[in-house]
């Protein structure tokens, strides 16, 4: 009989082995269910895992899709690792492309190089107040803020839809719900750094972002105040730390972040406010923030993964017609599997021969 | 505008069959909710069950089987979400969440070849002199069997919950595992039957789209119903017969949108799509902030892993 | 610098290919921004590249990407291939348009065709159909058609295109049936079968007997079929699902347009253009009539089609005003192009007021 025994403290050693142990898990499920579908289960797994790493325009494209994934999901390993669980990222998400969009066709046709930076301000501001919403609304009346960060979502994407089609649309775009292009102006353009490789501001404040957290995580109080509320609410409370501080605290720098993304998306890859630009970065956050075992470097690397399974999901798409659903499918089951296996680094596996009487 | 050809009883009709699908996936949440499971990957189990119900039906040429298939598929899907977080002690939010995630895409692929193809129609009920009484007739008598069903089985979780011993363990489990556990409890077990319960429900919901009210397979088609169905639960303060009030008043929002433009009155249809979104917090707000009535209702264990350690 | 050499490489490569154009077959890619299942738009795109495939045989090889989103999943996806040798681009939505702009300014030598945009380029040509000359034909099958005299649309967005096709079935609706109303409703969405058949039931309840679409999915057709009144297909015939409720449809015919572009690619003589073809050339097909339309029905519907196609006949002939009384065609003054493509008001008579 198996029995599970709770490890003092988080093995180290399983925790950074049970992503790898997941992914190759994935490798060889995808195979089979590629297989099933009848196409090559080697050249699909290839294709999807191994080629986005070969090609120099592959490799940019990696980072520029993982940017916004990973920015986001280093927010959200605050919130996570205190036990704050924001999900309504999506809608930071959308709210920080909208203010700091805003702000840029507010000043429309004005081309400076301060505007950019003032719109990434506006964007991280606009998230931030996104996020104080669930925040307060846990604070003053202790509302899951689950929930309410969900339903948010939802307000968040209507609201995006009546701006598009209302006050920021485009006066010269013919009546589509959309606003100007940003990257008609320099000013307002998220462009690319590095000429041909599609790598912008958002991708360079994510790596700023990365090193940020870990030092805070490793070395600042905050960091250390952080893990404590997480593993012991009580322990956190007699250590000073004040609990309606750190729930404002952890959601706002998350909304932040998930704003400033936003922003960095609309005015670069996307281009323009459209009803439909966000397509679940907010989501699939949280799924790279629990792969990067809620570590910045480890989320650096998740979703370093992620962008690998959009991008080779595309080219398995287009060169061995496998459908779209499939890399869906293909994520949940990373997910599932790293979950699986991470009882490992949680638990210790013991064998006690006979029942206990 | 005119307002004459906006018929409260065709509207009613309309509503019901609109929430019917949350009430279905509701009404299984609660009682996983209430067992102390939070299960985010309502979403996936629906889908999941539309693309089973869609399959199986064409394939068979009956909807009850379809709609069978569903209920048993949904429950089939829930059991890795169970397998995950009871016996692998898996973070039930990341679970949750990563359930919907291949729910969706596993639903797509599975649905592939059957876009495009119509099921087996379902049939209504039809007591003809029921029907015929003046307003209620219309309300009460004329709609298909599975609305019917969605009602029975929402007084049965009622009954179940409030009257029977199963649903007093099924309680305390929710309220304090480790109590419940000492008392000599099954919780794992107890849990598991519950989220099977809830991954069925969800499937029938799910089905209750493709089969039903569109009737069509589309990937993607529950679009965000396992979503709302989860606030439903919180809006209900878990309790049964306020998930089909809220039911009924979210599908009441989406209909009355559509036929006001119909009407001829312009309204900016993304705000009052908003509306259903932001009732939802100013009740859970409400519920919330009244602590002794909160206490009474969300279950103390829910979301908390429980780990027997003797 | 490493995507300069890419670029210099594949240039040469191209350059090479062709010259060895008769050995290698010519790679056409298709971007998509549904599922070819969605038996609507997409269906119909794809019916178009399996013509190409039929016709041209081994001088072709084509591939497809469905359901990419626009923005810049859309520009990557591009972007890959062209890298992989694809020559000829068909991208079929409006939102990829500053997409296709961008990959054609890096790729000079690739040659793209973009659906129901506006901005062309040296390599980027765009093509559209004129839905709304099919909107005339069915517009005056429903006025005759009706017997509640109320017409009931579903509309995605309020952009010009849509716009065009609600005022053009409403004018030749109200030229049978002078008392005729259309309820129109907007759902924000192509493709959304649960919204689409939540406005069909709205519809139907308010009164109306005859049901339009200028969304994607059959959804409405099924209602329609269910609660035994009338509809027309939309994009594809849609036959299946209302075998009864089907008086006609709107079909949207890619195929002799992608012939042409591609012959005119493997002959050497492809120039950026800008087609916008109605009935007469056959990129907007009428679907058969449905015997439940009377006789003479048939046959003055078949003279408009007629008519379009010689171009004896114009969807917009005045006199016509604006929804706010003011004139905008006098007695037989037809609508030019550019107004059309602008197009951004309701005509009189339609009582809902335009969205923004």
């Amino acid at each position: 009989m198996f029995q599970l025994e709770a490890r003092p403290q988080s093995s180290a050693f399983w925790s950074a082995l049970t992503p790898v142990l997941a992914v190759i898990a994935t490798m060889i499920a995808g195979g089979i269910l590629f297989a099933i579908l009848g196409k090559d289960p080697v050249e699909s797994v290839r294709l999807i895992f191994v080629d986005p790493l070969l090609t120099p325009y592959n490799r940019s494209q990696l980072l520029v899709k993982a940017a916004p994934l990973i920015l986001i999901a280093i927010g959200l390993s605050i919130g996570f690792k205190a036990g704050i669980w924001n999900i309504g990222a999506e809608g930071q998400f959308i709210m920080g492309a909208v203010a700091g969009g805003a702000v840029g066709l507010a000043v429309y046709p004005v081309d400076s190089a301060w505007v950019l930076p003032a719109m990434a301000v506006a964007g991280a501001f606009g998230g931030f107040l996104w996020a104080m919403i669930p925040a307060l609304l846990r604070i003053k009346f202790n509302a899951n803020e689950i929930l309410v960060s969900l339903m948010l979502v939802y307000v968040a994407t209507n609201f995006l839809g009546g701006m598009v089609t209302g006050p920021l649309r485009n006066p010269d775009g013919r009546g589509f719900p959309e606003s100007r292009s940003f990257q008609d102006l320099p000013g307002t353009s998220n462009s690319e750094i590095f000429a041909g490789t599609g790598i912008h501001a958002g991708v360079l404040v994510m790596f700023a972002a990365v090193i940020v957290a870990y030092i805070m995580f490793n070395r600042h109080r905050l960091g250390f105040q952080i893990k404590l509320t997480g593993q012991s609410p009580r322990a956190a409370r007699f250590a000073g730390v004040n609990p309606s501080v750190m729930i404002a605290v952890c959601l706002g720098i998350s909304g932040a972040l998930a704003g400033l993304a936003g922003l960095f998306e609309v005015t670069g890859p996307a281009g323009k406010l459209t009803t439909n630009f966000p397509v679940g970065y907010g989501f699939t956050a949280i799924i790279v923030a629990f792969l990067g075992r809620l570590n910045p470097i480890g989320i650096l690397l998740a979703g370093i993964v992620m962008a690998i399974t959009y991008i080779g999901g595309e080219t398995a798409q287009f060169r061995l017609g496998v459908p779209a659903a499939a890399i869906s499918v293909f994520q949940g089951m990373l997910l599932f599997f790293l979950l699986a296996v991470d009882l490992l680094s949680n638990y210790r596996i013991r064998w006690v021969g006979k029942e206990r009487a | 505008m005119d307002f004459s050809s906006l018929n409260p009883i065709a509207l009613i009709v309309s509503l019901m069959v609109a929430a019917t699908p949350l009430v279905l996936a509701a009404i299984g949440e609660l009682v996983v909710e209430k067992s102390g499971v939070l299960n985010l990957g309502v979403e996936g189990m629906m889908i999941c069950g539309a693309v089973f119900g869609f399959m199986v039906s064409v394939e068979s040429g009956n909807p009850w089987l379809g709609l069978g298939a569903a209920f048993v598929g949904g429950a089939a899907i829930a059991l890795i979400f169970g397998i995950l977080t009871q016996y692998l002690l898996s973070n039930q939010v990341a679970t949750g969440l990563a359930l919907t995630l291949f729910g969706l895409g596993f639903s797509a692929l599975l649905g592939h070849s059957y876009t495009g193809i119509k099921p087996p129609s379902f049939p209504k009920l039809d007591i003809q002199f029921l029907a015929d009484i003046p307003y209620v007739g219309g309300v009460l008598f004329q709609h298909d069997y599975m609305v019917y069903v969605s009602l029975l089985l929402v007084f049965a979780v009622w009954y179940f919950l409030k009257f029977t011993r199963g649903g007093l363990v099924l309680r305390a489990v929710g309220e304090s595992h480790d109590a419940a556990h000492a008392l000599g409890y099954k919780v794992v077990r107890i849990r598991m039957l519950a989220i099977m319960f809830g991954g069925a429900c969800a499937g029938l919901g799910g089905a209750y789209i493709s089969l039903i009210r569109v009737p069509q397979w589309t990937e993607g088609m529950t679009a965000g119903a396992g979503w709302i169905a989860l606030a439903l639960v919180v809006f209900a303060s878990w309790k049964p017969w306020r998930v089909v009030f809220g039911a009924y008043l979210f599908g009441g929002f989406t209909i009355m949108q559509l036929n006001l433009q119909a009407v001829g009155i312009t309204i900016p249809v993304a705000y009052l799509s908003m509306t259903p979104y932001v009732i939802t917090i100013i009740v859970l707000v409400i519920i919330s902030a009244d602590r002794k009535r909160a206490s009474a209702n969300a279950p103390a264990s829910l979301g908390r892993v429980f780990h027997a350690s003797h | 610098m490493k995507l300069m050499k890419t670029l210099m490489a594949g240039a040469a490569l191209a350059v090479g290919l062709a010259g060895a154009a008769f050995a290698e077959p010519l790679k056409i890619g298709f971007v998509y921004v549904g599922p070819v299942g969605d038996l609507g738009w997409t269906y119909q795109h794809d019916l178009g590249r399996q013509a190409v495939e039929a016709e041209f045989g081994d001088a072709v090889e084509t591939s497809y990407v469905e359901s990419v989103p626009e923005g810049a999943d859309a520009e990557r996806v591009m972007t890959q291939m062209a890298l992989a040798g694809t020559k000829l681009i068909f991208t079929t939505s409006f939102g990829y348009m500053d997409p296709t702009i961008n990959v054609a300014k890096k790729f000079p030598d690739v040659k793209f065709e973009h659906a129901t945009g506006y901005k062309r380029a040296d390599n980027v040509s765009t093509y559209s159909a004129r839905f709304y000359e099919g909107r005339t034909v069915i517009g005056h099958i429903a006025g005759n058609m009706s017997k509640t005299g109320v017409i009931g649309y579903i509309a995605s967005f309020p952009i010009p295109e849509v716009v065009r096709g609600i005022n053009a079935a409403y004018l030749a609706a109200k030229a049978v049936n002078p008392d005729v109303k259309l309820k129109v409703i907007w759902v924000f969405t192509w493709f959304d079968p649960g919204k689409e058949a939540d406005a069909a039931n709205a519809l139907i309840e308010q009164g109306a007997d005859v049901i339009m679409q200028h969304t994607d999915s059959p959804a409405a057709m099924t209602i329609a079929e269910e609660k035994g009144i009338y509809a027309f297909g939309q994009a594809s015939d849609m036959m299946q699902f209302g075998p009864n409720a089907r008086l006609s449809s709107i079909i949207d015919d890619w195929d002799p347009y992608y012939i042409s572009r591609v012959k005119a690619v493997l002959d050497g003589t492809w120039v950026s253009t800008d087609t916008w073809d109605g009935i007469g050339p056959g990129m907007t097909g009428i679907g058969a009539f449905s015997d439940k339309i009377p006789a003479d029905v048939q046959a003055s519907a078949q003279a408009i089609v007629d008519g379009l196609a010689a171009g004896t006949m114009h969807s917009f002939t005045g006199p016509i005003n604006k929804q706010d009384g003011s004139v905008w065609l006098a007695d037989g003054e037809t609508a030019d192009d550019g107004t059309l493509a602008g197009m951004s008001f309701y005509v009189e008579g339609i009582e809902s007021e335009l969205p923004n």
